[in-house]
């Protein structure tokens, strides 16, 4: 057959925890496929020494992994190239936001996914709410724990199918007491940290949401196929999001996607140094505002610098230039000098900006629980 | 915790206190409410259901099923052929469950496909609901399983998207009272993209419900165990009003954009010591598009005002609060300013949206 196979499915089973049954529904699924004669083979699998979920990979193929040494340790993960020269019709790769071990062709699971995707492969993932990227910040002001292993918010967009696989907070950790989930003592280290009820709670509610914002942004754009308009939907807002080197900008940037992505509107970042080559920076600051651009661009969010003397002029110009209807701006800054003239400089925004709506945004890089 | 249990400073008033300890109380002694929540039939509700009771007859517990549906499929008839039943008495070709004979024989858990059953004319209860509702009274737990289209409140909607809907239902404070709802989640299976798009939308209402629902659970424990935190797992807007603040574009975007959160819109005022008539006119101008925006309306009281607003909004989980900005020069620019620059250093954990006028 000439030309090159359509792009495969992704169908990813959502869950808010480890031991909701995320990947035995996957292996449901996958047997079901299997059963009615589709050529299924697993890619990779995570057993976690789970018997239930073990016996379900029963009779279906699987791909060997392959073995990575990385600083004297054996390291296994998905063969790529292997599950592509097998080229099943549908591949099953558990834990989605799994980060590869240093060496690998591709820094991330996802990255594998999608080479399997682009060569026509259909693929069935899993992975929990917590590893959403614009989530980040979210998940460590409710549960104190930092999730490293991200998952940009577009990657998940791309899913043909997000299915939330539930399970009651309860029921779940009965699952953990009996011992289905983890080991003895990682279970009592795990009751101890994420597993407790109210975050299970939180997290299973936005788990929830999750699922319905992907069907709706889905069951949107098959409306927008179906009418035939293949013209980029214009938004009806523009954010831009004002960086600079403190860590609350990671906070502001992941805040600022997530609020684009539910107003579908546009997002821009800058940063706005009174030189154009951030001389007067120092090398640190320097560094961290790269990397802040960087995180911007790795999650599809525009970004450049700018320069002027007036920094509140400079970036109120160019958001007007850009039709911008909302600029974003980090609330606190270190030290009690910076913070004056950080409050200063908010205050010239919000008068210079009397067209714009700012935000100032919470600083969700830091924890408050406060018992009343 | 809803707006209304809360007193002018944001906090329980005693009658919500009474409330918590009455609810406390029945919690004690009644059996746990178990419901299976799916966006259509086929989603495999009543397998996953049946063959939680499966498992937990298979762990030691006493459980009999009151109701399964007339026609199962294979995997299902398994698993309830292997339980122990008390069939449901069929009156005028209706199935309705035996509560006497479950009460007299007094299982741990009792199981119920379809919860949305009209009982028929002459039943000691008009609904199936009712029944469930004396067996959990009596102590027994019930898994339960129901689809969106029965919930008495979303029949509108569902009409709305699917051009029909059933004749009975379940109210949905019956669902809020459940002590676990799951979501049954598949993805729709259609035959036309119609009809996906239908189901697509059934979906995400069941969804969102059951988030919801959780949301208020999730509300109910923290507040037993005293914690207060913004979770912000779902999104509270609050639109600040003020007597000159053009709230008419602030609450026509805070409506937006909860919309698109599908979250909640909280409108809220502090009176102001010594207001002018102006004033007194402005205020219930704002209060009047504020519940014409389906805002939940509320008026505080202080002569802190900031004080007040940021109470209200860690009482109330508020995620972004809406302020206008007064650009006009005299005194009341200074103070606004003032006021505005407190609000944002204070506002910690909240989005602070200042809007131009």
């Amino acid at each position: 057959m000439a030309g090159v196979a359509p792009r495969g499915r992704l169908k990813v089973f959502l869950g808010y925890a480890a031991g909701v049954g995320k990947t035995y529904q996957m292996l449901t699924e996958a047997q079901d496929l299997h059963a009615h004669g589709v050529d299924v083979v697993i890619a990779y699998f995570e057993p976690h020494g789970r018997q239930e979920t073990i016996a379900m990979t029963d009779g279906l193929e699987s791909v060997p992994r392959r073995a990575m040494d990385y600083r004297g340790s054996t390291f296994e993960e998905m063969d790529t190239d292997a599950v592509l020269r097998r080229r099943p019709h549908v591949a099953v790769v558990d834990e989605f936001p799994h980060t590869n071990v240093p060496g690998s062709a591709r820094a991330k699971r996802y990255e594998d996914v999608h080479l399997l995707l682009e060569a026509g492969i259909d693929v069935l993932t899993t992975m929990n709410v917590q590893h959403l990227e614009s989530l980040n910040d979210q998940i460590w002001q409710s549960t104190g724990v930092r999730v490293r292993e991200t998952i940009p918010d577009w990657v998940l967009k791309q899913a043909d199918e997000v299915v939330m696989v539930d399970l009651t907070p309860r029921a779940l950790l009965n699952r953990l007491e009996r011992g289905v989930v983890y080991s003895p003592e990682r279970a009592t280290a795990a009751l101890q940290n994420f597993f407790k009820e109210p975050t299970l709670v939180a997290l299973r509610e936005l788990a929830m949401r999750q699922t319905a914002y992907a069907a709706e942004t889905r069951q949107q754009d098959e409306t927008r196929q179906a009418a035939r308009t293949d013209m980029a939907v214009r938004a009806d807002e523009r954010l831009l999001l004002m960086i600079d080197p403190s860590p609350a900008s990671a906070a502001l940037i992941r805040r600022g996607r997530r609020v684009a992505d539910y107003l579908q509107a546009e997002c821009l970042a800058v940063y706005v140094s009174r030189t154009a080559d951030l001389s007067d920076l120092t090398p640190d600051e320097r560094d961290s505002v790269e990397r802040q651009l960087n995180f911007a661009r790795g999650l599809r969010i525009e970004s450049r610098i700018l320069d002027g003397e007036d920094i509140a002029q400079t970036l109120v110009a160019f958001a007007r230039l850009h039709d911008v209807t909302q600029i974003f701006v980090t609330r606190r800054t270190e030290g009690r000098m910076a913070a004056l003239l950080k409050r200063g400089l908010v205050q010239r925004i919000v008068g210079l900006a009397h067209d714009m709506q700012v935000t100032i945004v919470a600083d969700r890089s830091r924890r408050q629980t406060t018992r009343a | 915790m809803p707006a209304d249990e809360l007193d002018r400073t944001g906090r329980r008033s005693p009658e919500a206190l009474l409330k918590h300890v009455q609810a406390a109380e029945r919690a004690a002694s009644r059996g746990t409410l178990k419901v299976f929540l799916g966006y259509t039939s086929g989603v495999g509700k009543s397998f996953r259901m049946f063959d939680e009771a499966r498992r937990r007859h298979e762990r030691g517990q006493d459980v009999v099923v009151a109701a399964a549906q007339p026609t199962m499929p294979p995997d299902v008839a398994e698993i309830v052929s292997a339980l122990e039943s008390i069939p449901a008495r069929v009156t005028d070709g209706i199935p309705v469950i035996d509560t006497d004979a479950v009460l007299a024989r007094r299982p741990q858990l009792c199981v119920v496909d379809g919860l949305a059953y009209d009982n028929p004319p002459g039943s000691s209860r008009a609904k199936r609901y009712l029944d469930v509702e004396v067996l959990l009274h009596a102590g027994i737990g019930v898994l339960a399983s129901l689809n969106l289209e029965y919930i008495e409140e979303q029949h509108e909607f569902v009409r709305g998207v699917t051009g029909t809907a059933p004749a009975e239902g379940v109210p949905q404070a019956f669902i809020d009272g459940a002590d676990e709802v799951v979501i049954v989640d598949a993805p729709p299976e259609a035959a036309t993209s119609a009809h996906a798009q239908q189901l697509s939308l059934l979906r995400q209402r069941a969804l969102l419900l059951t988030a919801d629902v959780v949301d208020r659970q999730l509300e109910a424990f923290l507040e037993m165990h005293g914690v207060r935190q913004t979770w912000g797992t779902q999104e509270r807007i609050a639109v600040c009003m003020t007597p000159r603040a053009n709230a008419t574009a602030m609450l026509a975007s805070g409506r937006r954009n909860a919309d698109r959160f599908h979250g909640e819109l909280f409108a809220i005022c502090v009176n102001q010591p010594n207001p002018t008539p102006e004033d007194k006119s402005a205020l219930a101008r704002n209060v009047t598009l504020a519940r014409a925006q389906q805002a939940h309306v509320d008026i505080l009281e202080g002569k802190d005002p900031i004080g007040a607003i940021l109470e209200y909004a860690r009482t109330n989980g508020i995620t972004q609060l809406f302020v206008g900005h007064n650009l006009r020069k005299g005194w009341r620019t200074r103070l606004t300013g003032s006021l505005l620059d407190r609000l944002i250093d204070e506002a910690e954990g909240l989005d602070v949206r200042v809007f131009p006028h």
